[in-house]
């Protein structure tokens, strides 16, 4: 089936077949990689997008319904060569390591501040407890979430 | 003897806070992991899995999936070109099972189709007859039980003969008089579940035909070179013929020192002429590579009366699994280190790693140190209790020096500052604990809100551990770098480490902008092709090791230069090796020259934890860690590791296991395997203990691993405080505390 979705802000098509996730379509068919498929079965939150604003797992929505939808990447969040605060803030704490999880998180980030601007660790953590981390241990993203909310 | 408070950021060279190069692509989804690579006409490829651990292979019909939509190919053990096995260090793996398979998820065969999903659906349909076997799964009993391997790979390579079946190694340590008598005696039987690496990016790549017969392959992995060396003689090709590149790679954690899709991605590849990409589940991901070896040890150790220790004894058995991957190495590693970080005159250590048919088991972050830590560590404070002695003042009676020599006879000459990062760990504050009522987020059970504060108990717990750097016994183990100097002042570096997330390319752009004197440094994106051997991103060695490497040659380039007039461009590649070792003595486990084990890297914990003793829920509440780095290249980052390595130790002792029952993984997923989240982990308090060194450029130690040798045991110490309970297995259950 055709589908049209408007990806980071621009309208894409592609040929998609029903058993597709959005997560395959956006990576395998409209050229946007940087939503990770970890695990592909939400739980690991490496392929968090904003659909319609809202933070979802891409590998839990078929490409199907979001046909005629917006979706945010981690590709649409700077501008150019302008990181996004929050990813600015990844890179200054020293949140990356292997990076997987990095556009999931930072995704979940921009989330979370969006909703709390200034959260407490606690909301930090719990808001982030769906995003798995496997080398940091998370305690430079905790750093660059409170980074990014002082950004502000 | 420094410790390194945090400094602001700079960019820079050794010593500094640098942001890492991957960084900005990362954050931005820009950096390309295999998983994410694309080349026009690329089919997927999809590998079909035995679903037993151990049956007859009594036929393979391929006929229907050849003919299922979009299915270019369908690859049996008959269409290997070469070598029909491989291995890490043996070849005992077949590259698609033959006539047996040995292990739950093995490979039988690959499909390529045009989408993922079809090559799924013709794998469904390949018709494989099995004749499920008695599996050989626990591996007290593999001694007895019919052989898995006749042939006995691992034999003959310089280890001790044992003639019991399923035996892959089998070692004795015996130093001094192992049955001299203490005034005290305790014992214990520990327990270790499987435990994997849970990479986040899954086992990827894509092999792509030159056109001409060879084949490159992009992969994420931890070592190019030892991947192509066992690539190309199962394709039947030279080497030359197999380039091997770095696909960005999501984490590793010893996980990806095997092959995994290397070889099937080529052949499909070089069967149908088009590039092919695999890209491993979750699920499949969990039997794709090794794990952990999960352990049961028996240890006693005796003391004097003022603390003393006089003599251990451990006796260690090891789950290899179905093939002998690094196991060998592992179960070494394992006795090497069994005594922990301590002076014991006499001791006898015997270590055991066996063949069954659970999942295969090989290199994970710690490598055999772990397992040994969790029991050695255990005993301490069991001494420390029959004693009536402080668990720190006995681990700092008993430490390790400099001068000191270990249970295989090897004097340590380096620097091994035990009681520096005992005394620097426990001098740590943890907070005050934290008055009720509070959110229940901050409490055992979390989110649950399964308590307001009833039940819950606060523990503290300390241990430490160390364990070696770099390859051992007699490894040839080196490093090679390349460096090209332009005429517009500027340089590239080829080296094939392997960035698997630790941050080894910002080490290497940091010796050679300190060795160049520049910032125009670039480095070229690693391939056998360009360059020799890295070695492995393994055995917390590669900082080291590059570092060696790029130094050396850096010099050489600019020495080149000078000798030319300081104009011409150079381009010089330089080979760094470490101090050589020698194998241990088969019999006694003794050394057979100056040392069997390169250097050493410490890390020493202390844990505050609250425990729902009604639930037997569990929170760790605070953890500081005092680590022997060497010299923290980019202390961001050194911390970044402890931090990290802290997170794995967490999940062993709290919740990490993979499953099996008769063999077969029961728990293949992020929902049944759980990770800790940020949920889960407490604040890491760190101390960096600089003590240079002396072998090592720079002197630079690695950091990677002791974090993990360490933390399950702090942990676990701190909920025996809490509980009252022995608590000898992990992950520690509910149950176990409850009941």
């Amino acid at each position: 089936m055709r589908i049209s979705i408007r990806v980071n802000q621009a309208d894409h098509e592609a040929d998609c077949w029903e058993g597709e996730s959005l997560l395959y379509a956006l990576r395998e068919k409209l050229g946007f990689p940087g939503s990770k498929n970890a695990c592909e079965q939400g739980e690991c939150g490496s392929c968090s997008v904003l659909l319609d604003g809202t933070l979802v797992c891409a590998c839990l929505v078929l490409a199907a319904q979001a046909d005629g939808h917006d979706v945010t990447t981690v590709e649409g969040l700077g501008d150019g060569d302008d990181l996004h605060r929050v990813q600015q803030a990844f890179v200054d704490a020293g949140a990356v390591q292997c990076g997987f999880c990095t556009p999931g998180l930072v995704m979940a980030t921009v989330d979370l501040l969006a909703h709390s601007a200034a959260p407490s660790d606690d909301e930090i953590r719990e808001a982030l407890s769906g995003n798995l981390c496997r080398c940091t241990g998370y305690a430079k993203i905790f750093d660059a979430v409170r980074a990014a909310a002082e950004a502000r | 003897m420094t410790q390194t408070a945090r400094r602001g950021l700079q960019v820079g060279t050794i010593g500094q806070l640098v942001p890492r190069i991957d960084a900005p692509p990362k954050v931005k989804g820009e950096f390309a992991y295999a998983s994410d690579l694309s080349t026009p006409g690329m089919l997927f490829g999809h590998t079909l899995r035995s679903p037993h651990a151990h049956a007859r292979i009594a036929g393979i019909d391929t006929t229907d999936a050849l003919t299922m939509p979009g299915v270019h190919a369908v690859l049996t053990h008959e269409d290997v070109p070469g070598d029909k096995t491989y291995g890490l260090e043996f070849a005992d793996q077949p590259v698609l099972a033959i006539d047996r398979v040995l292990y739950f998820g093995e490979p039988v065969a690959v499909v390529a189709a045009e989408h993922p999903e079809q090559a799924r659906r013709a794998a469904e349909r390949i018709r494989v007859v099995y004749e499920p076997l008695e599996p050989v799964a626990e591996m007290e009993r593999a001694t007895e039980q019919a052989d898995l391997h006749p042939d006995r790979p691992t034999r003959s390579h310089g280890y001790r003969e044992d003639d019991r079946s399923n035996v892959v190694r089998h070692m004795v340590i015996r130093h001094g008089d192992p049955d001299a008598a203490g005034d005290v005696s305790v014992s214990g039987i520990y327990e270790l579940g499987i435990q994997d690496q849970a990479f986040l990016g899954p086992e990827s790549g894509l092999a792509v035909p030159d056109g001409e017969g060879g084949v490159d392959v992009y992969v994420a992995t931890q070592w190019l070179h030892v991947d192509r060396a066992q690539i190309a003689p199962c394709l039947g090709l030279p080497l030359e013929q197999v380039r091997v590149h770095l696909g960005g790679v999501g984490g590793a954690f010893g996980g990806r020192e095997d092959l995994s899709m290397q070889i099937h991605g080529a052949m499909l590849a070089l069967h149908t002429n088009r590039p092919v990409k695999i890209v491993y589940n979750r699920e499949e991901s969990f039997t794709g590579h090794v794990h952990r070896h999960p352990a049961r040890i028996w240890a006693e150790h005796r003391a004097t009366k003022e603390g003393r220790l006089v003599s251990v004894r451990m006796r260690i058995l090891l789950d290899g699994g179905a093939y002998a991957s690094s196991s060998t190495a592992v179960c070494s590693n394992a006795a090497s280190f069994a005594l922990g970080p301590y002076e014991v005159p006499n001791a006898l250590i015997e270590s055991t790693v066996v063949y069954t048919n659970n999942p295969p088991c090989g290199a994970m972050r710690g490598f055999g140190a772990v397992q040994t830590c969790f029991a050695g560590e255990g005993q301490m404070d069991k001494l420390a209790a029959a004693l009536d002695i402080d668990p720190v003042e006995l681990r700092l009676l008993n430490a390790l020096a400099p001068g000191d020599t270990l249970p295989t006879g090897q004097t340590i000459t380096g620097s091994l500052p035990i009681a520096e990062v005992i005394r620097a760990a426990a001098a740590l504050e943890p907070p005050a604990p934290e008055e009720l009522p509070r959110d229940p987020l901050r409490l055992p059970g979390g989110a649950g809100n399964t308590t307001r504060g009833e039940g819950v108990r606060r523990g503290s717990g300390f241990a430490v551990g160390f364990k070696n750097i770099a390859y051992s016994e007699g490894f040839d183990d080196y490093c090679a770098a390349r460096v090209r100097l332009f005429d517009d002042g500027s340089a590239e570096i080829h080296c094939a480490a392997a960035e698997v997330g630790q941050g080894v390319t910002g080490v290497v752009l940091q010796v050679a902008r300190t060795e160049l004197g520049t910032d125009d440094v670039r480095l070229a994106s690693p391939v056998t092709s360009q360059v020799d051997s890295a070695g492995s991103a393994s055995a917390s060695r590669m900082t080291w090791m590059a570092a060696g490497a790029v130094r050396d040659a850096c010099r050489a380039a600019l020495d080149e230069r000078a000798a030319r007039g300081g104009r011409s461009e150079v381009d010089v590649e330089r080979i760094y090796r470490h101090p050589r070792t020698t194998p241990l003595d088969p019999e006694t486990g003794q050394i057979t020259g100056e040392r069997a084990h390169v250097a050493f890297a410490a890390c020493a914990m202390k844990v505050v934890a609250e425990v729902d003793v009604d639930l037997g829920l569990t929170r760790v509440v605070w953890i500081g860690a005092a680590q022997d780095v060497g010299k923290a290249v980019n202390p961001q980052q050194v911390e970044g590791q402890i931090e990290g390595g802290t997170a794995q130790g967490l999940g062993l002792a709290l919740m990490e296991e993979i499953q099996t029952s008769g063999g077969l993984i029961t728990n293949a997923s992020f929902t049944d395997y759980l990770i800790p989240t940020a949920l889960d982990m407490p604040p890491v308090e760190s101390v960096l203990i600089e003590d240079p060194e002396p072998d090592a450029p720079y002197g630079i130690k690695g950091v990677g691993e002791p974090p993990t040798v360490v933390s399950t045991a702090a942990i676990v110490a701190a909920l025996r405080d809490a509980t009252g309970r022995g608590l000898t297995r992990v992950p520690v259950r509910p149950d176990d505390i409850v009941f």
